[in-house]
């Protein structure tokens, strides 16, 4: 009977397709194991304490350590938190208790549109913004490139927490005389508090791996600085700068480097992840 | 007179809930055959059984004897079994991204149809059948799906299944999402219909079963409560539930 | 503001002056434990001028409207730096900049060209590979993988797209490299010559490297986007695919991919705005040549890739605002791109909260 085959046809068709869905995913997964499982071989033997509490050793030593890049990405995104962070909550404070009018979309809009744009042009405005009037790179210049990229992030992650906060809350508030100022500080910010943190920490994360940026802003230092006005390492910088180089010591020592950026930044998103929003969904029942 | 469909002990689950608890019934060939009873009572997931789409849900089992025509239709591939038994859902849900023609070419295309003059022949035929083809013959190419009124995208969606020529034809609900004078046509429709095709329908409007069904069959959770002729079922029930469903005390 | 009814009549002060009135009457609830709620309106006691202009509620909205706009005055600053910045280059070679090949720091002749040219085929290469891994892997996990397997699967996915770009590029250079050169550019360059893409000695850096890593880090972007789209059709369209008697692949191209159509495209043109921008992993792996080479497996240079590597050692005020005019043209595609991309996604998803592009 004709029906038989083509009945056959389209099952076969059928389980070829359902492979290969299944085969390219194994690909992709594999590909992220590939990545990881290198990172943990090359970079496991070089990420010992020498690494973690030293400088950089002059060229062609063997030895030494990204100790100063570790200090220079916290202070540099301590500087940008400090900037980025109350910014972005407070605009997106405004997005979700003012914010349902024409500006509010274009403020919305503008924030997507800038999580879409290039880092490497962060850095060349915060290039022109600091470094040129200053004169000289810094880590308040490449806080402030950060910054500029944490802003629209947090805005809109806040924004969204902060929808989720059931109306009636408000209410409950308003209908107590409690002006609206306060009831945001006191009632919905708390209420939301949750996710607006996984919010900050997940912005936190993604500027933490950022290199471009800091290439005209910190500029990358090989001694240590704890100054905020001077050229500072970072550890995704020194990671770049030891990768392009010929020495096979250095190579080791920016797999342990890139070894330790994963496992704080890949950390801090899965532990941001379950614990918070796992207890944000608590709260908000 | 013969047994289009026949049902042995058929018990269907979601999950860990029984929703059929062994369901007997034999639906006469070529004449429409009502399912009736209030909301939960199993009717939907009963026709749903006949076409193995009861299964398409991952928590859903089935167990039992279907026989449509004379084959175990567990025997055979449920792709089988869906080409030989039409459905048409409670709310209509043409293809929006196809045409007219697309949508009721759809099932003929799957099941290796190309030729063109088959196709023109055979869409013509299923709109004329779905009293549709007047109002769409200019537009069939040029409109889409769903761009259509609510009884027409019914009447679309009933060609789309009479395209593949099924021996079986289960209706949802049909008419319950659309306005009266819609529902007239469906209605008139399934009385052309069931001359040549066997029909299935679920309504919870019970002037809709008394109007165009031969076979009324009345179920009440899960279970089938009472099958026989509707005049029967309607004027003198032999159960008392079915009496009070009937006369609405409950449902 | 909320104002509690006024329900004491006997205050006989007049209101209209905008004096404070005398004292509030005494509470009439009763109870020891009622709070002591004024029933006289905060309208009546407040006085006009302060009730007008200062009071806390406008100033706090007056602040959080600050830092609103200036996520505006960000991209205001953006383009009036990028502009002010670039203007020396552009005065010095006007539109020729973006059509002239020649780009030679010590004779000052700059031609964008090559960058250009390499920025979009690098994104090409990415997204060709990337696109059937992504939709496959939506697919895979929306429609056909058991339950227990959906999270795993997309939480690795998810996974790539956390690894900073400077790790990928770790890995391209040390990994995937010499990967490329010992067995795929031989095994492209012989069966595949005919086709005069994969030419010339096969170094393993290249455009073709640039592509493969810039693919992996696409990959979780179309992917999610895909998913939320692929998630948002009927579930009875794909009854009325099964009703007809459709397998489950016929049932996803007919009823699922078919109805998804404008959003995967949306997804797609997303990940090619994230790949458009993607500067680190990039530059070290594309072998920093400007030229244009048919090839993919020559070196090639983008235009982020250009910037981040000679910025630094830039040698002349003309060559810095060269490398920022590029930057501006960066800037403007990847936002035009995005904002195309946005519009597709939008108009299938119809007002989900937007995701950030981390």
């Amino acid at each position: 009977m004709p029906n038989r085959q083509i009945s056959l046809r389209r099952q076969l068709t059928d389980y070829f397709f359902t492979g290969l869905a299944a085969g390219l995913s194994v690909v992709v997964v594999g590909a992220l194991v590939a990545i990881f499982a290198y990172l943990v071989l090359r970079g496991a033997g070089a990420l010992n304490w020498s690494f973690l509490t030293q400088t950089p050793k002059p060229v062609g030593e063997i030895g030494g350590g990204m100790a100063n890049a570790l200090v220079g990405s916290i202070m540099i995104l301590g500087i940008a938190s400090i900037f980025g962070v109350p910014l972005g909550v407070a605009a997106g404070v405004y997005l979700a208790e003012f914010g349902r009018n024409r500006l509010g979309q274009l403020v919305r809009f503008t924030a997507d549109v800038l999580n879409g744009v290039p880092s490497i042009v962060m850095g060349l405005v915060a290039y022109g913004l600091v470094v040129v009037p200053q004169r000289h790179f810094s880590a308040f210049a490449g806080g402030v490139a950060l910054a500029i990229m944490m802003v629209p992030t947090v805005a809109r992650t806040t924004e969204e927490m902060l929808l989720l906060v059931p109306h009636a809350v408000r209410e409950a508030a308003f209908g107590l005389g409690v002006p609206q100022w306060r009831t945001t500080l006191s009632v919905t910010l708390p209420t939301a508090r949750a996710g607006i943190i996984t919010g900050i920490m997940l912005a936190f994360a993604r500027v933490a791996g950022e290199t471009a940026p800091l290439m005209f802003t910190a500029f990358g230092n090989q001694f240590w600085s704890f100054s905020a006005n001077q050229p500072i390492a970072a550890l995704p910088l020194q990671i770049f700068t030891y990768a392009i180089t010929p020495y096979d010591d250095w190579h080791r020592q920016a797999w342990a480097g890139a070894l330790m950026l994963v496992i704080l930044i890949v950390g801090t998103t899965t532990l941001v992840r379950f614990f918070f929003m796992r207890r944000m969904l608590g709260e908000a029942r | 007179m013969a047994t289009a469909v026949e049902v042995r002990d058929l018990r269907a689950w979601f999950g860990k809930t029984e929703a059929l608890h062994g369901i007997n019934i034999a639906i006469e060939s070529k004449h429409a055959t009502a399912v009736i009873g209030p909301s939960g009572c199993g009717k939907s997931t009963f026709i749903r059984c006949l076409n193995r789409m009861h299964e398409t849900n991952p928590e859903a089992t089935a167990e039992g004897e279907v026989k449509i025509g004379g084959n175990d239709i567990y025997a055979m591939p449920a792709v089988d079994v869906r080409r030989r038994v039409g459905m048409v859902f409670q709310k209509p849900n043409p293809f929006p991204t196809m045409t007219i023609y697309d949508n009721v070419a759809a099932g003929l295309k799957l099941n290796g149809t190309r030729n063109r003059k088959t196709l023109d022949e055979v869409v013509e035929r299923s709109l004329q059948q779905a009293a549709l083809w007047d109002e769409v013959k200019d537009v069939l190419k040029k409109q889409s799906g769903a761009s259509l009124s609510g009884g027409q995208q019914q009447r679309l969606c009933i060609a789309r299944a009479l395209a593949v020529n099924p021996e079986v034809m289960l209706m949802d609900e049909p008419a319950s999402a659309l306005d009266p004078i819609s529902t007239a046509k469906i209605e008139d429709l399934i009385f052309e219909l069931k001359q040549n095709l066997t029909i299935v329908i679920v309504t919870h409007n019970m002037q809709q079963a008394s109007r165009v069904a031969e076979f009324t069959g009345f179920f009440l959770m899960g279970n089938l409560v009472e099958f026989d002729r509707t005049e029967k079922i309607f004027t003198n029930p032999s159960d008392k539930r079915t009496e009070d469903y009937i006369t609405g005390r409950f449902g | 503001m909320g104002a509690t009814p006024d329900r004491s009549v006997s205050i006989s002060q007049p209101q209209a002056s905008g004096q404070p009135v005398g004292p509030p009457p005494k509470d009439t609830m009763g109870t020891s434990e009622s709070p002591k709620i004024s029933l006289v309106t905060t309208s009546q006691r407040t006085p006009a001028w302060q009730r007008s202009l200062f009071n806390a509620d406008n100033g706090f909205r007056g602040l959080m409207l600050i830092a609103a706009l200036a996520i505006l005055g960000i991209v205001g600053l953006i383009i009036a730096e990028l502009m002010q910045r670039s203007a020396m280059a552009w005065h010095a070679f006007g539109m020729h900049f973006f059509f002239g090949s020649e780009w030679n720091p010590v004779s000052g002749g700059f031609g964008a060209l090559p960058f250009i040219y390499g920025t979009i085929v690098s994104s090409l290469v990415a997204l060709v590979i990337a696109v059937p891994l992504a939709v496959a892997v939506a697919v895979f996990v929306t429609e056909m993988c058991p339950k227990p397997l959906r999270k795993p699967i997309s939480y690795a996915t998810e996974l790539l797209a956390a690894i900073p770009s400077v790790i990928y590029g770790l890995w391209a250079i040390f990994i995937l490299v010499p990967l490329l050169r010992v067995y795929v550019d031989p095994w492209l360059m012989r069966y595949f010559s005919w086709t005069g893409l994969f030419a010339g000695p096969a170094y393993g850096i290249g455009m073709l490297a640039a592509g493969v890593v810039m693919a992996i880090m696409i990959i979780p972007i179309i992917s999610s986007i895909t998913r939320e789209v692929l998630v948002v059709v009927p579930q009875p369209q794909r009854e009325a695919a099964l009703a007809l008697g459709a397998t489950r692949w016929e049932m996803i191209r007919m009823a699922v991919l078919r109805n998804a159509r404008a959003g995967i495209m949306g997804a797609v043109i997303l990940g090619l705005g994230r790949a458009l921008g993607e500067t680190m992993a990039v530059t070290m792996v594309i072998g920093n040549n400007p030229a244009i080479a048919k090839s993919l497996l020559a070196p090639g240079y983008t235009m982020a890739s250009v910037i981040a590597n000679e910025f630094n050692e830039a040698t002349s005020d003309l060559h810095r605002s060269a490398l920022i005019e590029i930057g501006l043209a960066l800037f403007l595609v990847t936002i035009i791109v995005n904002i195309l991309a946005g519009l597709m996604v939008w108009t299938v998803t119809r007002g989900t909260p937007a995701r950030t592009n981390a």
